[in-house]
């Protein structure tokens, strides 16, 4: 595995919920990014973010570790989850607060 | 670069051959994009995979010079809307 990969691999490992991102969660640079911390912080559970504009390897790695072509995406414990089309999907049916409750359960 | 809205479909159809395409223009500036693509082919595939089988399709032009495109995958008949 490279660098980068390891690096992903325990930054999903070691987060129940995390979200890679364009920007903050106070300051999100895209408008797929905010709507994927709006949905996040509608849930009300706890969650990490990586800005991957700090991080070219990560930015990078994140598209091949997933099989997955753009940012933001979602992990719940350590499961792909989708990007924000599928986070809003999975929002209005519910099943986005399940999956997130059961895993902090 | 943006691109047509006529190449995405066809290109999505020329992968998914029973793929019926539903494509809007967002923003009216030929970038930012929405889609619905129904296809029988689907079927048994998680969300994720389906959203991967029409990445594929666009070969490699998602996320690079189609930066914006909402995707919304179904199989016909299917489970909503």
């Amino acid at each position: 595995m490279s660098d980068a990969k390891e690096r992903i691999d325990a930054l999903v490992k070691s987060n129940d919920v995390v979200l890679f991102m364009k920007g903050t969660a106070l300051f999100p640079q895209c408008g797929f990014s905010s709507r994927a911390v709006a949905i996040l912080d509608h849930l009300g559970s706890k969650y990490e973010t990586v800005d991957v504009l700090q991080d070219q390897e990560i930015r990078q790695g994140i598209k091949e570790y997933s099989d997955w072509p753009t940012i933001p995406q979602l992990y719940v414990k350590g499961e792909f989850v989708g990007g924000s089309d599928i986070m809003m999907e999975m929002f209005e049916s519910g099943e986005l607060q399940q999956l997130v409750d059961a895993k902090a359960a | 670069m943006p691109m047509r809205a006529e190449d995405i479909e066809a290109m999505i159809v020329a992968a998914i051959p029973d793929a019926r395409v539903e494509i809007r223009d967002l923003a009216g500036d030929g970038d930012h994009y929405a889609a619905r693509v129904v296809s029988e082919s689907f079927a048994g595939m998680n969300r994720v995979r389906q959203h991967q089988a029409v990445y594929a399709a666009l070969k490699g032009k998602m996320g690079g010079e189609l930066h914006a495109l909402q995707l919304e995958t179904a199989i016909p008949s299917g489970d909503h809307k």
